[in-house]
């Protein structure tokens, strides 16, 4: 029997895995991948939580509405980041310092 | 209340997502758009603001099976949201930076923004907040990136994206942390598993801090502010209008409710709450708004592009801001909303002159407003009223900005715990002095008899908003008993 501990444990490695990649990326799709797994780091607590404590289909259906919104907001960032491609002709983030000139 | 009784008093929310179809379905059978779409939008606007004042309900009652509540705190906030978004699409009307065959959309956007911000402002529910959180946010990326084939807008867009996503992530993950130590996610079932058991501290205390990471990312407080500068530099200036005040008024309205409702209760005086997640968070946010302000004021004085300038004055006002979050008392909410009347009124009007004066002359620099107030005598208008807007920002008598400042100095005076937050506060008000006083220098006291300054002119309507905001700011400082009775009615629900 898998515990609650293990799933939280998996959802924090999950979370600082997703910070280390937005921090250390320099390419802006390898950014939103790391937002990707912030979310689902999220996502999973919510399925462990309510799983485990709270008997209730409330974390599940919040869990439903992380993974469409983490679509939305991709589908609206690979749209931007085409929008800069088509500007800079990168994708690197860092190239990125026209502003506070 | 359930679901089907509930769509009557959901009139306003309703009438905003037809008027967001509507525009962008108009969009599609148009060549030529900006009047028609405008008009389109500001007499959906105005129907919607008029429901929000007809809804029945005003008492506070809580819709869709608590999902959403209705009460004084978030019409005053939906009354906000629909004022500035048509000013909002008036200004865009004054500006050329978006072509036209793509107004419709641009103008759709606007509207989903503001719907996103109307239900964030009464959502009672962490799934609600996050989602309409999202709805405020996502339609603001796409606004800030609208100058086609500017480095500086896509280059905006795309910091704006990458922060918000990332602190958005981060603020859902503080808020599973949070349903499983309370076991609920409607900000009334938190309050009663926080006052009822003692939950994991550390744990309550990391979920807090991630959730403040998102909201401090919408408000753009300090250490959260980094993309503030560059998005409001890059991104069409009217939307830099629209952001510095629509979407941070929505993140204040959540915030307050979120920290009212289910972090603090009443303990029988009604006109304090206290802090009851035994983690010590009004200390928290004080840091916060004392950071917040001090960075904001300093960073401020160096600036030459004025739209930049004026991005750190926003993060300096979110921390004045703040103070009435800490203050945790009926004042503190009262000043709070009162500030946010009279901050709509001047900092739209501030960004109105740079829209203005960047439509004449294709320059957004300070040192380019030299001798504007001599150039022509509508210049002098414009210059004299740009005065008017940045004195009161600057909290100066007898504008709108000063009453707004002393209500949150004596907010926070008033609960005695952070004196020296007003004592920062009050040093920070007279650093804002150096760099405002800076620009009003440079347009009275420069190029007085300069000869090739140019002419100025403005349209009819720029000259008509003007005279109302500067109007608007300079009578909010002289008979603000109006306003502050509607604000102490709005405040007044969290309070016994």
């Amino acid at each position: 029997m898998i515990s609650l501990q293990t799933y939280l444990i998996i959802g924090a490695i999950l979370l600082v895995l997703g910070i280390y990649t937005v921090v250390s990326r320099r390419n802006a799709v390898g950014i939103l991948m790391g937002v990707e797994l912030i979310l689902n780091s999220a996502g999973l607590n919510f399925v462990a939580v309510s799983r485990f404590v709270e008997l209730s289909i409330d974390g599940q259906v919040f869990t439903i509405f992380i993974i469409v919104l983490a679509a939305s907001e991709a589908a609206v960032a690979l749209g931007i980041i085409l929008s800069y491609f088509q500007t800079y002709a990168s994708v690197y983030a860092d190239r990125a310092d026209s502003l506070r000139r | 209340m359930a679901n089907v009784e509930s769509l009557r008093y959901f009139l306003p929310e309703l009438l905003l997502t037809a008027l967001v179809l509507a525009v962008f379905l108009v969009d599609l059978g148009l060549k030529r758009k900006k009047v028609p779409i405008a008009t389109l939008m500001v007499v959906g606007l105005l129907v919607s603001l008029y429901a929000v004042l007809k809804t029945p309900g005003a008492e506070g009652v809580t819709l869709f099976l608590g999902m959403v509540s209705l009460d004084p705190f978030s019409v005053f906030f939906k009354v906000i949201f629909i004022v500035t978004a048509v000013l909002v699409t008036l200004f865009s009307m004054e500006s050329d930076e978006v072509e036209e065959k793509n107004f419709g959309e641009y103008m759709g956007f606007i509207a989903a923004t503001t719907l996103g911000a109307v239900l964030l402002a009464s959502s009672n529910h962490m799934l609600m907040a996050f989602l309409t959180l999202e709805l405020v946010s996502v339609p603001c990326y796409v606004l800030a990136g609208y100058i086609s084939r500017s480095r500086r807008s896509s280059e905006a867009s795309l910091k704006y994206v990458i922060f918000g996503a990332a602190s958005s992530g981060l603020m859902v993950y503080g808020i599973s942390l949070l349903f499983g130590v309370t076991g609920s996610l409607s900000f009334e079932g938190i309050r009663d598993a926080l006052s009822a058991g003692n939950p994991g501290e550390i744990i309550v205390l990391i979920s807090l801090i991630f959730i403040l990471a998102g909201l401090g990312y919408k408000i753009a407080v300090f250490p959260f502010h980094m993309w503030c500068p560059d998005v409001y530099e890059g991104a069409p200036t009217p939307i830099t209008a629209f952001l510095s005040v629509g979407p941070k008024a929505a993140g204040f309205a959540v915030l307050v409710r979120m920290l009212h409702v289910a972090f603090s209760s009443s303990d029988g005086a009604a006109a304090y709450l206290t802090d009851i997640s035994s983690v010590d968070w009004p200390f928290l946010v004080a840091i916060i708004s004392a950071a917040t302000m001090t960075i904001g004021n300093l960073l401020a004085i160096n600036q030459s592009n004025i739209k930049r300038l004026l991005a750190y004055s926003s993060i300096a006002h979110a921390g004045y801001l703040l103070m009435g979050v800490v203050a945790l008392s009926q004042l503190g909410t009262q000043a709070l909303l009162f500030y946010f009347v009279v901050y709509l009124l001047m900092n739209l009007g501030a960004f109105l002159v740079v829209l203005n004066f960047r439509s004449q002359t294709r320059s957004e620099q300070i040192g380019d407003y030299t001798g504007l107030a001599w150039r022509s005598p509508i210049g002098a208008f414009v210059a004299v009223s740009m005065a008017i807007f940045l004195f009161s920002l600057t909290g100066i008598p007898p504008f709108g900005g000063f009453i707004g400042k002393v209500y949150l100095f004596a907010s926070i005076i008033q609960g005695e715990r952070f004196i020296w937050l007003a004592i920062v506060a009050i040093a920070n008000s007279v650093i804002s002095l150096y760099y405002y006083a800076r620009i009003i220098k440079v347009m009275f006291l420069r190029g007085i008899d300069a000869e090739d300054l140019g002419g100025f002119v403005s349209s009819p309507t720029t000259i008509t908003l003007l005279t109302i905001l500067a109007v608007g700011t300079a009578v909010s400082g002289i008979f603000w008993g109006p306003i502050a009775r509607w604000v102490s009615h709005s405040a007044s629900l969290f309070f016994g």
